[in-house]
């Protein structure tokens, strides 16, 4: 047993008055897939945003690679750097092209040479398939394109860990397996990635476990076969039994 | 009902109607036209007031007839859709274009056919029409104002420098593009103040020192003009961000700020920089009137400026902040390279409004005795030797005006179609 990259202690977290995340427990060890799914509502991505947190935490531990995530941390960008997230609606910057929008970080947060960092941004590119489009705007650009955009983005910061917050849900149907595809073969080659997904049939593939979610509470966590062939609590079986 | 219904096309004898239906509202223009240019009336025969309503009874039959849902000639169906949709809207065209060929005749006589231009003194005025030879010899004064006239030319250099100037942006080298927004927010503004102040208002280099009093008209305007806009879009940029800080106190240091400079007049504002600041300052301090009025106003500017740009930073996605995040920016980058590109771009409308309205608002320097354009001409027409001519003044001073922002709002037209992206 190495030591787990991610580290999640009896966290709590208030949107004013309501309690969106209740005594989360979690460890993530390197290299491992976990999928988190649950109905709407029940603090899934604010779960995985709160991993770099761009939702603060309000009471608990959250130690990610090491570092622990409070308001004392000095370096967040630095943290932040090391995770990659790819977001339901893309949020590609629609200002620059698709090359631009792989290259900006590694060059102004990572002080990579331009050079460097255009060559790295294409081998990216090229991974996901669409080297060709390098020069294209967002706006250009089908959804499903738009999104493996943004997973060679993230990617770029040749990051530790990689988050990704229900990044099929915005997409046409047609379009999900490309980007389905493109995660499965991130995860063959190591990565560590937590994953908010309505995909069961990627979380079969590809994950390590499953987490599954309910009213702010981690209701149950399992490897993938046991979660799948037999749930434990009631509300999991439940779950399953609409979704699949 | 029915003796309407007959006047009324239908799809198959549309051409007849709109050819008989265009015939009338012609000859109705005929009429007016003859009427107001060749003072003829052709409707002389008819009893009273029909006379002066029979081109509008005629117009209004003409234009319904021709009014139909659907032609298919595409020049029929636009005026049909645009101003023929009803009777009382082909009554206002028919009003209105009335209006406006009854009006031509004076204005046009008076402004150009009647119009004096010879001449060097007011005896040359004696016509009924405008005496632009007011504006001719006066001209030197409402560009330079009171500046000697010798020197003239140290004003024309100090322009033709600081435009120059001015385009070096597009110039630049590629690998130097990055320092460009460096280069127009703090190198040029030195630069441009450094050229006015040596070659305008001279002192050093052998030119005689003219005081900023003497300046004045339009050279006046630009010079005002052009400080308070590169000034006042950076502080108004920096108090925007300001406002949407999570620090609370820069964050209510810039809402005081934007709230205290848009909650007073700009004339008052003038008035206390010109009369009561010279009163809190040390005594061996000076600060010259024009720089004081530069500064006030630029600080009131960039109040508004602020507020239009919050509105483009509110008005860009949560996600763009949480991507640029989530790539390891901070606060600076994150604004630099995603947030502020994006929030400018949308606000280009908003702030040429600003810029306009600053523009316009110049000639307010008056109340502290800076005759800009607008002020030279509020000297000239109280000028014994002149008066009496205080329209051909306005008349001159709008065109040049309208000249300026119509420029200014081609320039935003084009910068908005330049940096268009899709979303």
């Amino acid at each position: 047993m190495s030591d787990p990259i991610i580290k999640i202690q009896n966290m709590n977290k208030w949107f004013g008055d309501f309690q969106v995340l209740k005594n989360i427990n979690l460890e993530v060890e390197a290299n491992k897939k976990i999928v988190v799914c649950g109905p709407s509502g029940s603090g899934k991505s604010t779960l995985i945003r709160c991993i770099n947190r761009l939702e603060e935490h309000q009471e608990g531990d959250i130690i990610v690679d090491g570092n622990e995530l409070s308001e004392k941390t000095k370096d967040i960008e630095k943290i932040r750097a090391e995770v990659g997230m790819v977001f339901q609606q893309f949020n590609l910057f629609p200002h620059l092209s698709i090359l631009d929008n792989c290259t900006l970080a590694p060059i102004w947060v990572k002080k990579m040479p331009k050079k460097e960092a255009q060559e790295l941004a294409l081998d990216q590119l090229k991974k996901v398939q669409i080297d060709d489009q390098a020069n294209k705007f967002p706006g250009q650009l089908s959804g499903g394109q738009q999104q493996r955009c943004a997973i060679a983005r993230a990617l770029c910061m040749q990051p530790k860990i990689m988050l990704f917050d229900e990044p099929t849900s915005a997409l046409d149907p047609e379009m999900i397996k490309e980007v389905l595809d493109a995660m499965v073969s991130l995860a063959k080659g190591g990565m560590t990635m937590i994953v908010v997904t309505h995909e069961m049939g990627f979380a079969k593939e590809v994950a390590d476990e499953v987490i599954f979610m309910d009213e702010g509470m981690i209701i149950e966590k399992a490897d993938t076969k046991e979660f799948f062939a037999n749930p434990k609590s009631d509300r999991t079986k439940l779950f399953l039994s609409q979704i699949l | 009902m029915q003796a309407i219904n007959f006047l009324k096309p239908n799809r198959d004898n549309i051409k007849n109607y709109s050819i008989i239906g265009s015939f009338l509202v012609l000859v109705s223009l005929i009429d007016v036209i003859s009427n107001a240019f060749l003072k003829i009336n052709l409707t002389s025969f008819l009893p009273g007031s029909l006379t002066t309503l029979f081109p509008l009874i005629l117009g209004l039959i003409g234009l319904n007839m021709m009014r139909i849902d659907y032609s298919g000639n595409q020049k029929l169906d636009f005026l049909n859709k645009n101003i023929n949709t009803n009777n009382f809207n082909a009554l206002l065209t028919l009003l209105i274009l009335f209006s406006i060929i009854k009006a031509l005749p004076q204005s046009l006589s008076w402004m150009i056919f009647d119009a004096t231009i010879s001449g060097d003194s007011k005896d040359a005025c004696t016509g009924t029409g405008a005496c632009w030879t007011y504006i001719k010899v006066w001209f030197r004064r409402f560009m330079y104002g009171m500046y000697p006239n010798e020197f003239h030319w140290r004003i024309n250099t100090a322009f033709i420098l600081v435009i120059a100037l001015g385009f070096v942006g597009y110039f630049m080298k590629e690998n130097l593009k990055k320092y460009l927004a460096l280069y127009y927010v703090i190198i040029y503004p030195v630069i441009a103040y450094l050229v006015i102040y040596y070659l305008i208002s001279g002192g050093s280099f052998g030119l005689q020192w003219v005081e900023t009093g003497a300046w004045g008209g339009l050279s006046l305007t630009f010079i005002v003009s052009f400080f308070c806009l590169i000034f006042c879009f950076p502080l108004g940029m920096i108090f925007a961000l300001g406002r949407r800080s999570n620090l609370p106190v820069i964050k209510y240091i810039s809402i005081c700020y934007i709230e205290f400079w848009r909650g007073v007049p700009l004339i008052t504002v003038l008035f206390m920089s010109s009369v009561m600041f010279p009163m809190f300052l040390p005594e061996d301090f000076f600060m010259d009137k024009l720089v004081r009025v530069i500064i006030a106003i630029t600080l009131f500017e960039a109040a508004y400026c602020a507020e239009v740009i919050r509105g483009g930073l509110q008005s860009l996605p949560r996600g763009q902040y949480d991507a640029a995040k989530s790539l390891g920016m901070g606060y600076w980058k994150m604004h630099i390279f995603v947030i502020l590109p994006q929030a400018l771009k949308l606000v280009i409308p908003g702030i040429a409004n600003t810029f306009l309205a600053l523009v316009k608002d110049t000639p307010l320097i008056f109340v502290v005795g800076l005759a800009e354009l607008a002020g030279m001409l509020a000297l000239a027409k109280t000028n014994p030797k002149w008066l009496g001519f205080a329209m051909e003044g306005y008349i001159f001073a709008s065109i040049v005006f309208w000249i300026i922002c119509y420029a200014m709002s081609k320039y935003s037209y084009n910068l908005e179609a330049k940096y268009k992206t899709e979303r």
